[in-house]
């Protein structure tokens, strides 16, 4: 094992880099799922018919899929009926699609865990129903919403790794290209690798702790 | 539309993958749950450097992706002269990332029994091996069964990952299929199905116990 070769300052910068792809393409997707999810998880939550059956098939489906199928799915066989993206949308797509599914759930158990007086009130106050839902729901809903989004994001910063097999060039792909080098960095780089994403997700673990001791 | 010969012509290969993806998750459940036993009792135990050595083990491979797990038993143990198959790495790797969870899932489900069961228990007598055994294990068990099953679930679902190492289950079948028939988009659609035959029955099964538990609360 050769762990000052492989730490060298160029190898670690190329691995940062790495990860900076992972971020990106993380943040990008939880902005996007987010989106997405409160659509679906607002839908099934108000019971609009039709579209509350809907949203709960592709969520129940979704969430019982493994990601890696999406991924494959979107990268090599949506080409075959004419859609074609390049690696960084195929992960994107493919990660939106799987987290939108988990965030749709959160948002919809924020939203059941608010009291139901809570809508009884506002709309016998005189709201409407969408105002009662954006006014007195909503805001009440999304606070407990957010430390399970946090740990959402922290599995979907893993799960990111996984687009190494379409060959997005995140921190795992990077580090298998030092790996070729040299069987010697195999460990030193793995390790490294597994200590930039511990600090980062303990770290948001922790943001995600003390959100929940808030409430 | 979808091509059923697809799935008729390939039917064993299908199915074969559908039962080694049954047998690893089994098999990882199984050791997971020993495992993880083992890490909940260090992390509950009263002596302070187990508490540290069950911490240290939760918190790091929760917070790792399963993939490197995977990788450094199959790629980098090597390198030290550990070989194992990719049945075997995934196997491996499946029961480290996932025990780390199935610690938590029942850490938790044994603080959630009253603390004054404890007391009452240790003052009457028993010692704490047989307290835990007699009075807080068989009250902590009922709370832990939905999580545990949760695990389970993504274990079945986190098992995909061993067709980066060959390992011959559903998703790697799917692989070999669709290169060899040149039809991607039917050939996942199938493997999806044969997920959900496992993973639905599963989630509902969870989502009716969770509903059952919470009544008689």
């Amino acid at each position: 094992m050769d762990f000052i070769g492989a730490y060298s300052p160029d190898h670690i910068v190329f691995l940062l880099k790495g990860f900076l792809v992972t971020l990106e393409v993380a943040g990008i997707s939880i902005l996007l799922s987010f989106l997405l999810g409160a659509i679906l998880g607002i839908v099934r939550y108000t019971k609009v018919p039709v579209f509350a059956q809907i949203s709960a098939i592709f969520v129940e489906t979704i969430r019982n899929l493994p990601l890696l199928l999406i991924i494959f799915f979107v990268y090599f066989a949506l080409p075959e009926v004419g859609i074609k993206l390049s690696i960084t949308w195929s992960a994107i797509l493919a990660l939106t699609i799987f987290e939108s599914a988990m965030l749709a759930e959160i948002i919809r158990s924020g939203l059941n865990s608010v009291h139901k007086g809570q809508m009884e009130a506002g709309r016998s106050s005189g709201l409407s129903y969408i105002q009662t839902l954006w006014y007195i729901i909503l805001p009440q809903g999304v606070r407990r919403m957010v430390p399970p989004i946090v740990s959402q994001f922290i599995s979907l910063l893993k799960d990111t790794s996984l687009a190494v097999v379409i060959a997005l060039p995140e921190m795992m792909h990077n580090a298998q290209v030092l790996n070729a080098q040299n069987i010697n960095y195999i460990i030193p780089i793995f390790i490294l690798v597994a200590v930039i994403y511990f600090i980062v997700n303990f770290a948001l673990s922790l943001v995600a702790r003390r959100l929940e001791l808030n409430m | 539309m979808l091509d059923f010969t697809i799935l008729t012509d390939n039917m064993g290969m299908f199915l074969e993958g559908f039962k080694n993806t049954l047998i690893v998750s089994l098999l990882a459940l199984i050791g997971s749950f020993i495992l993880g036993t083992l890490i909940a009792v260090f992390r509950i135990a009263p002596i302070k450097p187990l508490n540290w050595i069950g911490t240290i083990y939760v918190e790091f491979f929760r917070n790792i992706p399963l993939l490197i797990i995977l990788f450094f038993i199959f790629i980098g143990l090597p390198v030290l002269g550990i070989r194992f198959s990719g049945f075997q790495a995934g196997t491996i790797a499946l029961t480290v990332y996932t025990a780390a969870f199935i610690a938590e899932a029942i850490r938790a489900g044994v603080l959630s029994v009253h603390k004054g069961q404890t007391e009452a228990a240790r003052s009457s007598g028993l010692t704490y091996i047989q307290t835990m055994r007699y009075i807080i294990l068989p009250q902590a068990i009922k709370i832990v069964i939905p999580p545990l099953g949760n695990q389970f679930l993504n274990l079945v679902k986190n098992s995909s990952i061993l067709t980066i190492v060959a390992a011959g289950e559903l998703m790697y079948q799917g692989d070999l299929i669709s290169s060899r028939t040149f039809v991607t988009f039917d050939v996942y659609i199938f493997i999806a199905l044969f997920y959900l035959i496992i993973t639905l029955p599963l989630s509902y099964g969870i989502n009716r116990l969770e509903k059952s538990l919470a009544k008689s609360n």
